[in-house]
This record gives structure tokens, sequence and C-alpha cells, in this order.
């Protein structure tokens, strides 16, 4: 479970995350949704410690990020941001194969690369596995760093908008990977996800932010709604039931 | 409906400058022009200083009382280093404004671009080949260099992938260094190293009657940039912008290049370089005052010269009676001033 | 359907045009060309126009081929370091004024203490009072500059450069100020060059170069993970900040050391560790640190002696190191490898 509590983070004067309290529930699919600026890929940024909070307090599997040391949570948690730049040039194994380094220090063992390969594997790019990280498409690339951070092996993953740079194919393959990591392996899966369709069929949990707050939680039941979206979206929002998920249409 | 929403409240600004707001202009204009003076008596004042800070004695009663050593020194020293001082002061500030004006960057001058360090190297090559010219001559062909380098960071500007900001100095600091590092090399080859501080460290203790009056024509060559600037501000919009304005683009831009090319290569050749004087001024003016063309031309032209006014006072002051080369002074307090802007700026920016 | 179909290609296509540029050699067999160079270039510059009384020009040459050593390794893995921590391939720590810093340590110490003093202070106790100032200032420095805001590539850059003006500035500023008698003794001190190495000063470099070769080696994963960026640096357990200070710290002391020996030479890290990049086909600190620490001294020890030998010149090496470095920033700059 990750649980904040009276999380706040501003730039100068701006508030980004304000007092926002939650609990996260442990195995399972977890999507933040909201409009642009709400604050959803800095409270992603506050929880995996790659930025100091102002107050509050949070806690992944029992660890205070705040207090415990760096390598104990990467062996917890792997956390990978939107952009990712490489300045130099890696094949693509030798990149998934630093997802171990808080387990061996940069010395792989067997077990280790039998990480890698499984990582490889489900993200389809063991034909790809030679090729270097700079020759890759967008899409590639963005599943090379999530190989990366699956080859981590830890129990909490946190993905700031996965499905960025992929294509539809992809994004579905993605979803699905991440449901069965959280059904099959027992992880605990963070995304902050802009698609709230993508969200509300593959997650078990959605938190719906807008200005920094938390306005709601709940199930994909509980969040698609009209006047909730409405409220955190500002525009109106159709929802219609197709084969047991709801879909927010919003085109027209 | 959203359009004549946004348009309104324009319309409403065309249509109000009504007598009360003109008489409102009118009398900001007198206030600045007031100002103006002030400023413009200050750096009086820091004139009148300069004539009497020096290792002899030449003061008000020396002069008074008729002294022939005072009156000389004064006039085959004093006032030519000090007309010296004004003149370059004020032509190197208002090249560097030109330079913006042209590239529209806020950090390039002549010293960050390139256009000192070739025409050092232009006098250098002078010096080697025709060591005897006259002055004169060292200066058109440090002049021509200078020309030269500025265009081509002109060039190299236009080839580069993005214009960023902070990209524009870097290219030009970094082709000043390239150039410089030419000009030091043949400078060791040939023994030239000790003549080159010369041209490379501004320094006025040297100014003396019969030797600063080229200077005067970077006194015409300013009157001109102010003449012309506000081309240069539509040169810098573009050359599709400048055209549309019935305008000819090229013989603007080469007419700004040569303005700058010149009173650089004029005032290394008499004075030595004098850095970050001609982006540090014009930035302080349009810190004070916004970016207003036809006020910034006077106001950077008076505070150049009270500035290096004030640099060379306290370089024959600081360390009495040994004087320390105004260059020297204007690298280390430009160089605060520079990183002032530039850090000014992150904060900002956020 | 089509879609899957079409998918492979593209990449394939860049595969092609990729493979056909040469190949490099394997990163051991780089390391293996690049040790015989060096020791054939240290075995030259001791015997070759060999005259006069040996048991004079031997030392003095060991004395210059020792300091040329150092400074070559102290150059490129400070260099080296530096480009990783910040994750980039252009900024370096004499390009960010850290050798001009040094400088004006040593001159504003003067100033501060006296030239008549300094002159007959123990040359290894001054070095080290000045290691350890440099270490303060720019520690303060650049944490402030690396931690504080908005970190652009450019506005660094910059910054760094008009310190390095400043710097020198100051220190030039700072010797006129001194009286000129005791700026004349002094002369030495601030013109350092490889002609006129105190062997103490040699000897307290070496170990001080040693321990720190041997930290950034113990470091080599560590700097892998580092070269990725700061959060996936962070999201892999490296501690980010105590990591980088701890990398500024020794690239602080390396370019004391090698501005304490030669003097400032600006891009000479830039251009041994760009070169390195090239020739090293594997990213990993574990070939790049060495490969990066004899590239120097094959570019340094070599350069010194065709230049030497071939051209009659004597002291030209920097200005030549200067000109050609500042042609590669600024291709760098120009081909936008700047994020």
């Amino acid at each position: 479970m990750i649980r904040l509590s009276g999380v706040c983070k501003s730039y100068g004067t701006a508030r980004v995350v304000d007092q926002v309290s939650a609990e996260i529930p442990s195995e399972g699919v977890t999507s933040i949704i909201g409009p642009n600026g709400a604050g959803k890929s800095t409270l992603l940024s506050l929880i995996s410690r790659l930025q100091p909070m102002d107050a509050g307090s949070v806690a992944v599997g029992g660890l205070d990020v705040a207090a415990t040391g760096s390598r104990e949570l990467a062996r917890t948690m792997a956390i990978l941001r939107q952009e990712n730049h490489l300045t130099m040039r890696l094949k693509v194994r030798d990149l998934v194969a630093f997802g171990r380094f808080p387990h061996s220090g940069g010395r792989p063992t067997a077990e280790d690369r039998g990480h890698i390969e499984y990582a490889l594997e489900q993200l389809d790019l063991l034909t790809l596995a030679d090729r270097f990280v700079d020759e890759l498409s967008g899409g590639q690339r963005q599943r090379a760093f999530i190989a990366m951070v699956l080859a981590q092996d830890t129990g909490y993953l946190l993905l700031d908008e996965p499905l960025n740079n992929l294509d539809m194919k992809h994004s579905v393959e993605m979803m699905r990977l991440l449901r069965r990591l959280a059904d099959e392996l027992g992880k605990t899966v963070v995304v902050v996800i802009h698609d709230i369709n993508f969200a509300s069929c593959y997650s078990d949990t959605i938190l719906a932010m807008r200005g920094g707050r938390l306005l709601h939680q709940g199930t994909p039941g509980q969040i698609m709604q009209p006047e909730v979206l409405r409220e955190v979206y500002d525009i109106d929002i159709r929802i219609e039931e197709i084969d047991g998920n709801r879909i927010g249409v919003y085109f027209a | 409906m959203a359009i004549s929403a946004v348009n309104r409240p324009a319309a409403a600004d065309a249509a109000s400058p009504s007598a009360a707001g003109r008489s409102d202009a009118h009398r900001a204009a007198v206030r600045e022009a007031v100002l103006l003076a002030l400023a413009g008596g200050g750096t009086a004042i820091l004139a009148a200083a300069s004539m009497f800070v020096g290792v002899s004695d030449v003061s008000l009663p020396a002069l008074l009382s008729g002294s022939q050593d005072a009156w000389d020194i004064f006039w085959i020293s004093r006032v030519p280093r000090t007309l010296a001082v004004i003149l370059a002061g004020t032509a190197v500030a208002v090249a560097g404004l030109i330079m913006q004006l042209m590239v529209r960057n806020r950090f390039v001058e002549p010293s960050t671009v390139g256009t000192v360090e070739s025409a050092t190297l232009g006098i250098l090559v002078v010096t080697v080949l025709a060591p005897a010219a006259p002055l004169l001559a060292k200066m058109g062909i440090a002049s021509g260099f200078a020309l030269a380098g500025t265009a081509l960071f002109l060039a190299v500007l236009r080839r580069l992938p993005a214009r960023n900001t902070l990209l524009v100095p870097l290219v030009g600091i970094m082709l000043g260094g390239v150039i410089a590092s030419v000009t030091t090399f043949f400078a060791y080859r040939f023994d030239l190293l000790q003549t080159l501080n010369n041209w490379m460290i501004g320094d006025f203790s040297g100014v003396l009657r019969g030797r600063y009056e080229l200077l005067w024509i970077v006194a015409g060559l300013t009157v001109l940039g102010y003449i012309a600037a506000d081309r240069f501000t539509v040169a810098g919009m573009g050359a599709d912008f400048t055209t549309n304005l019935g305008m000819n683009y090229k013989a603007i831009m080469r007419l700004g290049l040569t303005l700058v090319a010149l009173i650089s290569a004029v005032v290394v050749t008499t004075v030595g370089a004098v850095p970050f004087l001609g982006l540090v001024v014009p930035n302080i003016v349009s810190l004070i005052f916004g970016d207003n063309l036809r006020r910034a031309v006077p106001w950077t032209a008076v505070f150049g010269a009270g500035f290096v006014l004030g640099c060379d006072i306290l370089g024959r002051t600081i360390r009495y009676p040994y004087e320390v080369p105004v260059g020297m002074v204007m690298s280390v307090l430009g160089a605060v001033i520079f990183l002032f802007l530039l850090l000014r700026g992150r904060k900002a920016r956020g | 359907m089509a879609d899957r179909a079409a998918v492979p290609q593209a990449p394939e296509l860049t595969a092609r045009r990729r493979s056909g540029l040469p190949r490099a050699a394997s990163p051991a067999v780089v390391l293996a060309m690049l040790a015989i160079a060096t020791l054939a270039a240290v075995v030259l510059f001791m015997t070759l126009d060999l005259r006069g009384n040996l048991g004079y020009v031997l030392p003095r040459r060991a004395v210059k081929v020792a300091a040329m050593l150092l400074v070559a390794v102290a150059v490129g893995l400070s260099t080296l370091m530096f480009q990783t921590v910040t994750a980039n391939r252009i900024l370096t720590p004499s390009i960010m004024g850290f050798d001009s810093l040094y400088l004006f340590i040593q001159t504003a110490l003067v100033f501060a203490v006296g030239g008549s003093t300094l002159a007959t202070a123990p040359v290894v106790g001054k070095f080290a009072a000045e290691v350890l100032l440099m270490v303060l200032f720019s520690g303060l420095l650049y944490r402030w500059l690396f931690t504080g805001g908005a970190r652009s590539l450019h506005l660094m850059l910059l910054v760094g450069i008009v310190l390095g003006t400043l710097f020198r500035g100051g220190s030039s500023l700072l010797q006129r100020l001194m009286d000129p008698s005791e700026y004349i003794i002094l002369q030495d001190l601030f013109f350092a060059s490889f002609n006129q190495v105190d062997p103490a000063l040699l000897w307290a470099s070496a170990a001080v170069v040693g321990a720190i070769a041997a930290a950034a080696w113990r470091l080599r994963h560590t700097l892998d993970v580092l070269a990725l960026g700061r959060d996936t640096a962070v999201n892999l357990g490296v501690d980010h900040r105590r990591v980088v200070s701890w990398v500024l710290l020794m690239c602080s002391v390396l370019v004391a050391v090698s501005t304490a020996l030669v003097g400032p030479v600006t891009f000479f890290g830039l251009l041994v560790v760009s070169l390195g990049y090239q020739l090293c086909r594997e990213y990993s600190h574990r070939w790049l640190l060495p490969i990066v620490g004899l590239l120097g001294a094959v570019a340094l020890i070599g350069g010194q002696l065709v230049l030497e030998q071939v051209f009659g010149f004597d002291t030209a090496l920097s200005i030549i190191i200067e000109f050609a470095g500042g042609i590669l920033f600024l291709f760098l700059l120009l081909k936008g490898s700047l994020k």
C-alpha cells in the first residue's frame, strides 16, 4: 500500500500539489487522471522521491520515502518519468540491464540476466535487443525504458504517462501487461494517464486530480460519471457502457 | 463572439489618446528630458573629476594661479584623456546597442561576437607585414578584419539549429576565442605577445594630445548610428518584415555591420578593447527605462561615457600612484553585471 | 494488419544506414593500442635528441614527462566525470571556469598573505592550502549553480564562461594591485609550465591523482548509472545529491592539480573526452576511464614531441589546443548536441 498524508509541493508561489492524502491499495492498477496542470506528474515525483515534498509524508510498502535509503527504495519501487533522454549510445539490452543495478551494483549475476530477458520478452523487444537506443522510434524507446523498470523487479511500479509515443496496438499491449503484472505477479502499479477510457478499462482504482488537489478516489464505476468528470475536466462527457466497460464520449 | 470581445478593448484604446492623454505624454517627455540632462550633468561632473585625477599635480588653484606646468599637463594629457574616454565610451556602448538591435539578442556586443578579436588580428597582421604603416592604414586594415569577423558571426548564426537567446552569445564568444587563439599563436611566433596586450586590454593612460584625435571618427559614426537606429530595429525583425515596410534589408544590415566594425576597430587601435561595455550599458538602460529605442540611444550614450569615466577614475585611484588599465576594471565589473543579467533572467523564468 | 507489416521497416532502414559506418575496434584493443602509443611517446620523449650531460638532462625530462602524464590523467578524468554527472557532452570543468577559479585563488592567496611570506612557505603546504580553498569555493559555487532552479544547459555554459572571464580578470586585477616588485618575484607562480615543475609538488600531485583515479575506478558502475540522467539514477537507487557532490569534489581537486602544474588549458579536456567517446564502442566507464586517461597522455606528450621536434616550437601547445578545442566546441554547439 502507498499511504500519502498531507502532501504539498509549491514552485515559488504556485502550489502544485495541495494537501493530498490518499491510500493506494496494493496489488492492482491505480490510475491518476486530471487535466493539464492538475499536479499528477508532480505527485508521482513526490511519491517516488524524485523531488522533495514541502510538507506531508509518503510511505510505500511501509517505507517512509523521506527517511529510507535510496538503494532500498530502488528495490521496492520503480519510477519512469515521461521524458527520457540518453546522452550516450547504449544498446537496448544494456539499458534494460541497468534495471538490475539496485540489486547487483553493476555486476550482473545469472539471476539478473533472467530478469533482463524476461523484461525484454514482455515488452516485445527481443528482436531489438542489440540495437542502439538512439536508433529506435519513439515508441520502441519508450518500451525499452519500461523494460528497464520492469527488470528492476519491484513490488511497486510508478509510470508517468506510459502510453506517450505508443500507437494503439502498443498502448493496448502496455495496459494489458500492466494488468497482468498486477494480477499474476501481485504488483502495485500506479500510472498517470491522460486517456480516461484506458483508465476506466484497466484500473482498479482511479484518483482524479485538479488544481493540485485530489478531488475523488474510487473505482472506475464511481469515477466514470458525467457529474464527476465535469467537475474534473470542466466539459460534459457522456458515459456509455460497452462490453461492461464505462466509456466516456467527449469528441463531440 | 470571441473575436469581437478581443477586439473591443483594442479599438477603445486606439480611440482614447485624448487631450488629457497627450498632455500626460508631453509631461513625461519633459520629465525625461530633465532626467537625461541630470544624467548628462552627472557625467560632466565625472569628466571634470577626470581632469584632476593623476600623479602630476593639476589642481584648480594651480590652474587659477596660472602655473604653466599645470596648464601644459591639463591640455596635453588630462583633456585629451577625458575626451578619449567619453568618445570611446559613448561609441562602444552605442555599437553594442546597434548590434543587439540587428541580431535581436540582448547578450551580443562587439566583444561577444568576435568583432574585437578580429580587429586585433587585423592590427597584428599589419604590424607583422608592414610595421611602418601609418596609424590610419592600420585602422583601415583592422576595420576590414572586424567587418569580416562580424560577417562570419552572422553567417554562422544563420546556420544555428535553433535561435536560442543564450546560444547566440555562446557561439559568438567561442568564435572570438578561436580567432583570438590564432592571433595569440602568431603573436607568439613573432614575439609580439607584449604588444598584443596593448590592444586587448583597454588603457587610457597613454592618451596624449596628438595621439587620440582619430577617435573623433567614432563620434561621427555614433551620430550616424543614432540617426539610423530605427532602421536597425526594423532590420532585426527579419528580411521579409523589412522589405514589407519598403526598406532595403541588405543595405541596412551592411550599414549596421560597418558602423559596429569601424567603431570597434578605431577604439581597439587607439586605446584597446573595453570588454562588456556594449553589453552592460544598453541592458542597464533597458532595465531602467524599458525598451524604447528613441529614448535608448541617448541614454546609452550618456551612460556609456559615464561608466567608462567612472572605471577610468577608479583605475587611476585604486592603486595610486600606479594605474590599473580600464580594460581590466571593465572585465571584472562587466563580468559581474553580465552574470547578474543572466541569473536575473533565470529567476524571472521561474 | 498492413500496419503491423509496416512497423519493422523504419528501424531496419536506419540499421542498414548505421551499419555502413566502419565498426570501431573493441575497447580492449583500443586500450592496448593507446597503452603502446603512450609508452612509445614517453620513450621517444626521453631519448630523442639526447645530448650533453645525461645526469642532468634525463631527470629533467623525466619530471616533465611525469608532469604531463599527471595533467593528462587529471584533465581527462575530471572532464569525463564532470560530463557524466551533468549528463551532457559539452560542459567541462575548464569551460565552467574551474581552472580560472584556481588561478584566482592562487593570486588572492598571494595578495592576502603577501608574496615574500608565501615564497618561503613549503611548496606542498601552499599547494594543500590552495586545493582546500579550491574545493571549498568550487563546492559552494557549483552546488549553487547545479541545484538552483531551472537548469538550462545554455545558461550554465554562458554563466561558466563569464565566470571564467571574471576570475581571470580578477586575477590580473589583483596582480596589478600588488606591489610591482613583489609581483615580479611571484611571476613564476602564476605562469607555471612543464619546464619548471617542482619535484616535491610532483610527488604530492601524483599521490592525489592516484587516489582519485582509484576512487573513480571504484565508482565506475555508479558513474554509468549517473550518465542516464538524474531521474533514472535516483530511480535506480543512487543517492544522487551525495554522489554528484562527491564527484564534483574530485573534479575540483583534479583541476587544482593540473592547473598548479601547467596553468589553465581550457579545451584539452573537451578534445580528449570527445575523441574518447568516438573511440570507445561500449559506453561503460570501465573502458572510458582508462581510455580517456591514456588518450590524454598520448595527445599531450605526443603533441609536445611533435611541436618540439618537428616545428621547433616550445610552449605553443596550449594555444593550438585552444584553437582546435574552440572549433570542436563551436561544432558541437552548431550540431545541436545540446538539449
